[in-house]
């Protein structure tokens, strides 16, 4: 985290250390290796991991490989020959060091798969050994190399059109590299395209590549944000007409929209809720109710459109009868007494049966059977076909979510920066002070608590359809536990962070289903590595990194100098 | 110390009154922090809140200002609680309109902060509590909000009436930085903010609130003596505006030179109230400061550093 600070030093002259005068040579040594070896048969077997075995015919994961020689040229060759300037820019040793480590756990992987899939080592081919013995190759050749002094990041400047087309050529990347890896059908080829990820991510991290990314997307923030919903809109055309990933896609948007809800409650007003799934599910059950459903039990079958609002309103309802007695506490009891109004919340589910009171839910046996909706004529169910290309059921779903997530991200981002926001976080800061300054701090409490509310309803709305059934045990403590990590992994109070921390919880439990039961184990050691080395999220709001580095005095100030460039450039 | 001494006016004693505490009482259990204290303020007057450590001033101050519900006692306050947004609006495109509206009548104070605000007085704290990471201009913008009225549909829904409150709000709390003289740390995180730009910070975002009387807990403590001077010429700004203040000190040259009005408080009480002068040479206050008639001479208790030691003395015994 350190070497990405680029400190403010000149560019390097004379004084550059030098390294090994071997460990140049021996990283382009490794290059040739790996390419060459990713040319050649990796395994003995042609059924497993998307077939490797034929000569000269690279399958799937040795392309990934060959990217990553690549990626491993360029920085080489920034380090010393014609890309230079580049290198003046990048801390290019770092980020050769993150990918030859990285590099090397990707061949590893490759050996393990290999013969975990077939039996035994015997199956791997030499291809396999020439490009992992290249990895390693990269590896030592990296940590051979001299580190060096940067220039700082935010004072480089390229053409306008070349910003906006790296962000273009950048969201192409997401698209092509997201529908290619919820392609691949095996779990260990999952899993090392993960790495392959995880090694580019690495990379752009340690060069300082990403704090360029950064800057280019605060000063071309629009530009991102239409190319980003361009990119969403358009995955469900690589998909072929298959559903299966579609599913998977159409549960990471209501996760994201419901985490981007909490996101009001937590990231801005900082109150700990953690019964926050009662709202998708109270939105679901006044969907499911008032569906055509042979067990719905509500007789009025409103419009779809009325049906989400009163959804959403009645989830505010209780957003607002939960918060009022609630409110006046704070801090760890907010916490136990939202956990105990989720619990609640299911149980009355439970016991609305008939038996003990009115029949509402059916009790453990929910609302089965609600059937697609149809809005306008248009049957989500039905298979329609644009410029040639199947949607499926799910893939209608999934626009309508996508229109759902923009509008919940609006509504975050616009009271964000309004004088309500500006209250939240003055309450998050110090709650005295607002009240003393005329903030109405129970009132704006309140208020977070109902949005949220409102939000996850509107969410559970669909919800029910899209799942076709509803019934209390979806909506258990532990899905509001994930929400809650969905907003710490990625970021408190920021928007990009918190739809990559609800992709990743929703998306991998999916793919990795082989795990089965190590998944919560797996996550939650993922959690605790990122409360340690990373507690501000993966993309931290700056606000909140500063929170969490109290101590780091240079941090604060090249924020402040951020800040202080992105207004001149105003 | 010349320049305050030029810019010093005669204080307005014809002004009405804005605040009128009466026999404000609180008490902690066994502890009777602050007992059967009046304070009178009046229009445009600078009220210096003295004492030694523990006599009560910032309890009474909470008192004031609805931190704190008195036992006993009752605040009144000049003027009921403006409500018609018309008014707001008015205040937020001209910031002297509201200086010159004549006050009403004296209205018991709910002891509720915001009720204290929306009425007209504004408080900062002994300890700075600013917003820490927020912006300078944030920080005043917060202090806009109980003069604001956009809701939560009107942010979502960015109509012509919250850009144009937005951008009045902006433009005023720009105007409030410039005011005390920090309109080049507009875009600084408060935290990051040197000690006595907090201070101002923190007046600023008092400010904000379109207050008619200022309370400032200990505005100089901690500050050099340019910090010092430069805060009493702010003081006489404000005062200078419009607005009456009232403010806690232990620097005792600071007060004598900028009040018009001192109220001594010991263990809770009222020991005596008067002008600068009077209060400087009863005995009694000197007695309480430094212990019994032995440095009674005048110019020693003028003299800050004399004093900031004697204080200090006074709080190792205490």
């Amino acid at each position: 985290m350190t070497d990405v600070k680029t400190p403010p030093a000149e560019p390097e002259t004379a004084a550059e250390p030098q390294g090994k005068p071997l460990a140049w040579p021996l990283g382009l040594a490794g290059v040739v290796l790996v390419i060459a070896g990713s040319f050649l048969s990796w395994s003995y077997d042609g059924q497993i991991l998307g077939d490797l075995s034929i000569n000269f015919y690279p399958g799937g994961l040795q392309i990934l490989a060959i990217i990553l020689a690549l990626i491993a040229l360029v920085l080489l060759l920034a380090e010393k020959g014609p890309l230079t300037k580049l290198g003046a820019w990048l801390d290019v040793t770092a980020g050769l060091r993150a990918l030859g480590l990285t590099l090397t756990l990707y061949m590893l992987l490759v050996l393990v798969a290999i013969s975990a899939d077939s039996d035994g080592l015997i199956n791997v081919n030499p291809g396999g050994y020439i490009s992992f013995a290249g990895a390693a190759l990269i590896l030592v050749s990296a940590w051979l190399l001299p580190l060096r002094q940067l220039r700082d990041m935010s004072e480089a400047r390229l053409p306008a059109w070349f910003e906006i087309l790296s962000i273009a050529v950048l969201m192409a990347a997401v698209l092509f590299v997201a529908a290619y890896a919820l392609g691949l059908e095996d779990a260990w080829s999952f899993i090392l395209c993960l790495v392959f990820i995880a090694a580019v991510a690495a990379v752009l991290f340690r060069t300082g590549a990403l704090s360029w990314v950064g800057h280019v997307a605060q000063r071309n923030r629009k530009v991102l944000t239409l190319s980003a919903f361009l990119v969403a809109f358009l995955f469900p055309f690589t998909q072929g007409g298959s559903d299966a990933n579609m599913s998977i896609a159409t549960q990471v948007l209501v996760f994201a929209a419901t985490a981007m809800g909490l996101n009001i409650v937590v990231g801005l007003a900082g109150l700990l809720d953690l019964g926050y799934i009662a709202f998708l599910g109270s939105g679901a059950y006044v969907a499911a109710t008032m569906s055509t459903s042979a067990f719905a039990t509500i007789g009025w079958k409103p419009p779809f459109l009325v049906v989400m609002l009163i959804g959403a309103g009645v989830a505010a309802t209780l957003g607002l009868i939960i918060g009022t007695p609630t409110l006046r506490v704070s801090g760890d009891y907010l916490a136990i007494v939202t956990l105990g109004f989720g619990e609640i919340f299911r149980f009355s589910m439970f016991n609305l049966d008939g038996n003990n009171g009115p029949n509402l839910t059916n009790g453990p046996n929910g609302v089965p059977g609600i059937p697609d909706l149809e809005i306008g004529g248009f049957n989500f169910g039905d298979v329609h076909t644009v410029a040639g290309i199947e949607l499926g059921r799910f893939s209608n779903y999934y626009f309508l979510l996508l229109i759902l997530t923009a509008f919940v991200i609006l509504v975050f981002s616009r009271l964000n920066n309004s004088r309500i926001g500006r209250g939240w976080v003055a309450i998050r800061e110090d709650e005295k002070a607002a009240e003393a300054m005329g903030v109405s701090t129970f009132g704006l409490k309140l208020l977070a608590f109902a949005v949220g509310a409102f939000l996850a309803g509107l969410a559970g709305t669909i919800k029910a359809h899209q799942d076709g059934a509803v019934s209390p045990d979806q909506y258990i403590f532990l899905e509001s536990a994930f929400l809650l990590a969905a907003i710490v992994l990625g970021g408190m109070g920021t928007i990009a962070g918190v739809l990559l921390g609800a992709t990743i919880l929703k998306l991998l439990p999916e793919k990795l289903r082989f795990f089965s039961e190590y998944r919560l184990l797996l996550f939650g050691l993922l959690l605790v590595l990122m409360m340690r080395f990373r507690p501000e999220g993966l993309v931290a709001s700056r606000r909140r990194q500063l929170e969490f580095h109290e101590e780091d005095e240079a941090l604060a100030v090249e924020v402040e100098e951020e800040r202080l460039a992105v207004e001149e450039a105003k | 110390m010349t320049v305050t001494d030029t810019q010093r006016q005669p204080a307005r004693t014809g002004g009405q009154p804005v605040l009128e505490a009466s026999g404000v009482t609180m008490r902690f259990g066994g502890l009777l922090a602050v007992n059967n204290v009046n304070l009178t303020v009046r229009e445009g007057e600078i009220v210096g809140l003295i004492g030694p450590n523990g006599a009560g001033k910032t309890t009474f101050f909470n008192c004031l200002t609805g931190l704190y519900k008195p036992t006993g006692g009752q605040v009144r306050f000049a003027g009921t609680p403006r409500k018609a947004p018309k008014a707001t609006r008015k205040q937020a495109d001209d910031p002297e309109a509201v200086r010159v509206e004549p006050l009403g009548a004296l209205t018991p104070l709910p002891p509720k902060p915001r009720a204290v605000v929306r009425a007209g007085m504004a408080r900062t704290f002994q300890n700075i509590r600013l917003f820490a990471n927020m912006t300078a201009l944030e920080n005043v913008m917060v202090g806009r909000y109980c003069r604001t009225s956009s809701g939560a549909l009107t942010s979502v829904l960015r109509g012509p009436k919250f850009r144009r409150e937005e951008a009045a709000t902006r433009a005023r709390a720009q105007e409030l930085l410039d005011f005390v003289g920090l309109s080049k740390s507009t875009e600084h995180l408060a935290r990051n903010m040197p000690y006595g730009d907090q201070r101002r910070l923190e007046i600023a975002r008092a400010l904000a609130t379109d207050p008619k009387l200022i309370l400032l807990d200990e505005p100089t403590a901690g500050m050099n003596p340019q910090e010092t001077r430069q805060a009493s010429d702010l003081i006489f700004k404000i005062r200078d505006s419009g607005l009456s203040v009232v403010v806690i000190e232990h620097d005792m040259r600071f007060i004598f030179n900028l009040c018009d009005r001192v109220l001594c408080l010991v263990r809770g009480e009222a020991l005596v109230e008067g002008t600068p002068h009077e209060v400087q040479s009863d005995p009694r206050v000197i007695e309480a400061y430094i212990g019994t008639g032995e440095e009674d001479d005048e110019d020693e208790v003028q003299d800050a550093h004399v004093q900031d030691t004697t204080v200090a003395d006074e709080e190792g015994r205490s």
